[in-house]
């Protein structure tokens, strides 16, 4: 019994919460500004590999299919060894900031860059869900209404194609936020990194110089319990406006 | 530059380190294949408990299935793993990650289930019914073969996912595919070949994967097209 209460002390440092808070924080960070440029990057990518099937645009087309099957079928752990090997760091990200050492900028900026070509190849092939829905219809009355290819693409095929993937989306937000806890591998900057760090050295705040199986469920616990609210939140968001469909 | 991608050594490094890859390969397909048993095995109960007409077992698959897709995978395993060792009674990293993945895609595999169970007309439950079939009965003879079409293409991207995931064995030291490409390619003796190591890493990812992801989009397909013409007829 008195290891629980021993675990529980650990909630009630200040210290240990904000850290915690600030990697549930950066955690957000990283998978709404990974989510926000795969939507740009995926647009793009699904477009092309829906549209650009003509002989001239051959190599475009391929480069589309391959780059979406090549990181549809490999892990993100890999994507993530990778870019801390081979992607450049602009000079922005090589000092410290938002209270990290300039290692772990350097290594948020890697993992980012990670994360958002993941998940530009799975919302890629939403987007691509939404493309077929569109009508084809709508395609020829956009370019008899005099629209060019990318007029019809921005203002009339692509908004209609978001409408219907909207719910996937959101749901896809909720694997990114999941999935951004593939970077406790490599740094110590978010939720899943932060935990595992008090968790290896639990033996300093617990009072008892030993790490304890309680210290395991009151820790990953309060991790469980935060990636829950968060994550369960969005599903529930998703469910609400697939129903409000459902009765249109 | 391209992490020795093009030097001679760097391939030789790894061709003759090729027992380490084949090891990792070897761990991550067995991983997956007892995982994915697992999460077919799981993902059965429980999507017939969520999609039968008993409410208290309606909620208990609920419950399973919201815990486990709400929070990562990487955590469920850290949870699993510590847990067990630290209070004694450690099961070994393979068996740790083989229980977790199963655990953790079973929850999907069970509303891909569910979809399908859903799906079957409520004629077919009832004619079984009028025709005597038990609940078993009804259920392995007249629904779920029917529910097949519709299941595999999702069941088939829920493996290809579980397999990608067997890539959170790492975090706990694990000897699957990846961990043993990051062992390698940072090891003291055999360091620095990054680009060869990974390549071969990716395309051994790649060859487990690609052929079931294609398979998922060819039925899917075809089930489409099958929709649309039953559509026209009618």
């Amino acid at each position: 019994m008195d290891e629980w209460s021993a675990s529980f002390h650990i909630l009630s440092m200040g210290p240990i919460w904000a850290y915690i808070i600030k990697g549930t924080v950066f955690t957000l960070v990283i998978s709404v500004t990974a989510i926000a440029l795969s939507l740009v990057f995926s647009s793009v990518l699904a477009l092309v590999r829906n549209y650009a099937t003509a002989p001239q645009y051959k190599p475009l087309y391929l480069a589309a299919v391959w780059y979406i099957e090549i990181f549809r079928n490999t892990p993100l752990l890999l994507w993530i060894f990778i870019a801390t090997v081979f992607c450049p760091v602009p000079d922005a990200f090589g000092h410290p900031l938002f209270g990290l050492t300039s290692v772990e900028t350097k290594m948020l900026f890697k993992a980012a860059v990670a994360l958002t070509l993941f998940e530009t190849a799975c919302i890629a092939e939403i987007i691509r869900g939404g493309l077929n829905a569109v009508p084809k219809g709508q395609f020829e009355t956009a370019y008899t209404q005099g629209f060019g290819v990318v007029g019809t693409m921005y203002h009339i095929i692509l908004p209609q194609a978001f409408r219907h993937v909207v719910p996937t989306l959101l749901s896809q937000i909720i694997t990114t936020v999941k999935d951004s806890s593939f970077l406790a591998n490599v740094a110590t900057i978010e939720l899943m990194s932060r935990v595992r760090k008090i968790m290896s050295t639990a033996g300093m705040y617990n009072g008892t110089g030993t790490i304890n199986v309680s210290d395991v469920f009151v820790l990953y616990g309060t991790a469980a319990a935060i990636y829950f609210v968060i994550d369960f939140s969005l599903s529930l968001l998703v469910r609400h406006i697939q129903k409000k469909r459902g009765t249109i | 530059m391209f992490g020795n991608m093009f030097s001679a050594r760097a391939w030789e490094l790894v061709w003759s380190f090729r027992g380490t890859f084949l090891l990792g390969f070897w761990h991550t397909l067995l991983t997956s294949i007892l995982a994915i048993a697992m999460s077919l095995a799981l993902g059965l109960i429980f999507g017939l408990m969520s999609s039968g007409t008993k409410t208290s077992l309606k909620a208990v698959a609920r419950v399973y299935v919201e815990f486990i897709q709400n929070t990562p995978l990487l955590l469920q395993i850290c949870f699993l793993y510590y847990a067990l060792s630290f209070s004694g009674h450690g099961i070994g990293i393979l068996a740790s990650g083989i229980i977790s993945i199963g655990l953790y895609h079973g929850a999907y595999m069970s509303e891909v289930f569910r979809a399908g169970i859903q799906s079957i007309p409520k004629g077919q439950f009832e004619s079984a019914e009028a025709q005597g079939f038990g609940y078993v009965g009804m259920m392995r003879y007249i629904i779920l073969p029917q529910t097949v079409k519709v299941v595999l293409p999702p069941m088939t991207n829920q493996i290809v996912n579980l397999i990608k995931n067997t890539s959170v064995l790492y975090i706990i030291g694990g000897t699957d595919l990846i961990s043993n490409t990051y062992s390698f390619v940072t090891g003291v003796n055999t360091g620095g070949a990054y680009g060869p190591a990974y390549l071969v890493c990716g395309a051994l990812f790649f060859v487990m994967c690609y052929p079931l992801s294609r398979a998922a989009t060819i039925w899917e397909t075809s089930l489409k097209k099958r929709d649309q013409m039953s559509a026209a007829k009618e």
